[in-house]
């Protein structure tokens, strides 16, 4: 018999299973729930984007392209940066396409650390971050962001966290799963902290078309992070476009020249159907972007008003599309709750706790779903509560 | 008010209510608005979208490309108020290009509404032609697709 657990690396066995093993257990056998947990539009990629896909595999286009991704696809990578966020980019050297936003984290990631590098990671923050500085031999330290805060980063507390290991600040904002933004002034504090220093800033940008009320301002909008800023980000969720994995990352030539060694060794090249898609989406998609985005923003609203309504305290989220409300008052940990939430009512959304530190006590509840479904998860959250008080008194 | 025409347009069932805790705005206000509009008939009524086909009703729709002799004074609006009064009329449009009006008309059979042409529509002063076509499937209609679209598969996944 072979010993598996004896072969496999250390490294990949050591990495933390999700902490919510059993929560995401009892979801997988329920087919009926209503789902407010998985974090993805619930649009179908416009039509027209989704034409241009196949228009090009009826034209044959199937090849790979060059490593960094289609120089089109480049140029219209860094004109929507620069029409959208004001950011300037050279489509040579600055940008390379990557599969997904996911694979340019990853890169990021393994091209800055060394053994024993560490990386500071805002948290409640998507799970991906640990387990892939882990895997490149670093050490995540993680930064509680906090509720009266809005969950944003604070100068004090990165300043706390910094040490003459530190490698790289990951900041993913606006966030899944708080909806926390950094506006410029927060942005312009982490600069001040950063000066001196030889941090390089990830920022995960994923969901900068989906923020309410003022516009997305990336770190690489700040004169004095933008030469120490690697910007990821792609079109999962501004064009609904997850399954066709496609991402970018742009910063300083030098960086990215060692960075495409690993994306050329381990991937070649990002999907080319998905790539000619791309293009037809950047070139034809702003409105696509305003319409998901405004329905999102209605339904944004409709579930705050009812949390509210029924007493639960949440913060209001100002990007992504996540809720992310206090059940302390519940008295449950976030584990409990949402179990028993999901089997007592059959609502699924993610305790807050699979987010790291600072997650516990919370739960994440995603809004791109359907209005019916939101007001019926309101109103057996409703009922929900008035039990969970029963059993109290 | 655009804001809330185009939500009631998109889901005429959306309450009051609802469409002021979408559009963070009061419900006494969207209720106001709501009302405003229908009395100004920007608003002109609220509707079901049936697939017909689906049922055991048997109905039959044509569109009917109308020709008439140009009108004085009044235009093409008389000659469209007698068309529309009838109840098998279900759209009427003055387009532009090479006929004038089109009509949509619904009936229990072919029979029906070819009947309806022969003896009401073309009979009609003014009417010079009328070429009917009938609809054989109805893909989408008010945005709404009729086709059921393919599943999804069911997918394991943490994001």
């Amino acid at each position: 018999m072979m010993d598996y657990e004896k072969l496999m690396s250390r490294r990949v066995q050591g990495l933390a299973p999700s902490g919510i093993r059993r929560f995401f257990d009892i979801l997988d056998t329920m087919t009926d729930a209503i789902s407010l947990g998985i974090g993805e539009p619930d649009f179908v990629t416009p039509w027209h984007i989704r034409e241009a896909g196949v228009y090009s595999l009826e034209q044959g286009f199937t090849k790979y392209t060059a490593n960094a991704g289609m120089t089109r696809l480049r140029r219209e990578i860094a004109a929507y940066l620069n029409r959208r966020f004001d950011l300037t980019y050279d489509p040579q050297g600055e940008i390379f396409v990557t599969v997904g936003g996911s694979e340019a984290i990853d890169l990021c990631i393994r091209a800055m650390l060394d053994f024993g590098d560490e990386v500071i990671i805002p948290a409640p923050s998507f799970v991906c971050y640990g387990p892939l500085v882990e895997m490149a031999g670093g050490v995540p330290v993680y930064v509680e962001t906090k509720a009266e805060n809005e969950f944003r980063l604070t100068a004090k507390e990165l300043r706390e966290a910094l040490t003459p290991r530190t490698k790289l600040l990951v900041l993913p904002f606006p966030n899944n799963p708080t909806g926390a933004i950094m506006e410029r002034g927060d942005l312009e504090a982490i600069a001040e902290v950063l000066r001196g220093t030889e941090v390089t800033v990830l920022s995960d940008e994923i969901y900068s078309e989906l923020t309410y009320g003022q516009r997305h301002v990336s770190p690489a909008n700040i004169p004095e992070l933008y030469e120490r800023t690697l910007l990821v980000n792609g079109f999962s969720k501004s064009y609904a476009m997850t399954g066709w994995r496609l991402g970018y990352v742009c910063g300083p030539r030098e960086v990215l020249r060692q960075m495409i060694k690993i994306h050329q060794y381990g991937i070649m090249s990002a999907p080319t159907t998905s790539q000619y898609a791309a293009i037809e989406a950047l070139k034809a998609g702003d409105g696509d972007i305003e319409r998901m985005r405004d329905s999102y923003d209605r339904r944004r609203r409709m579930l705050l008003k009812g949390f509210r309504d029924l007493g639960l305290e949440c913060f209001e989220p100002r990007g992504a599309f996540y809720m992310f409300p206090s059940i302390k008052s519940t008295g449950l940990s976030s584990e409990e709750f949402c179990t028993r939430f999901l089997k007592e009512e059959r609502i699924a959304v993610i305790p807050g706790s699979a987010f790291g530190p600072g997650g516990e006590g919370f739960a994440r509840v995603c809004y791109a779903s359907s209005t019916e479904n939101i007001e019926t998860a309101l109103q057996r959250l409703g009922g929900f509560l008035e039990r969970l008080r029963g059993e109290e008194s | 008010m655009n804001e809330i025409l185009k939500l009631l347009e998109e889901d005429g069932r959306y309450t009051p209510a609802e469409i002021a805790a979408m559009l963070g705005r009061e419900e006494a206000e969207v209720r106001e608005v709501i009302k405003k509009c229908e009395e100004e008939h920007i608003i002109n009524g609220y509707t079901a979208i049936v697939d017909w086909d689906r049922t055991s009703e048997e109905s039959v729709t044509a569109f009917i490309e109308v020709k008439i002799v140009p009108q004085r004074d009044d235009g093409f609006d008389r000659i469209a108020r007698r068309i529309y009064q009838y109840e098998e009329v279900e759209s009427l449009y003055l387009m532009s290009g090479s006929f004038d009006l089109s009509v949509i008309v619904t009936g229990p059979s072919l029979r029906a509404v070819s009947r309806f042409v022969s003896e009401k529509l073309a009979p009609i002063e003014g009417v010079r032609s009328t070429a009917t076509h009938f609809i054989m499937k109805r893909y989408k209609d008010k945005h709404r697709t009729f086709l059921v679209e393919p599943e999804q598969e069911e997918r394991t996944l943490f994001i």
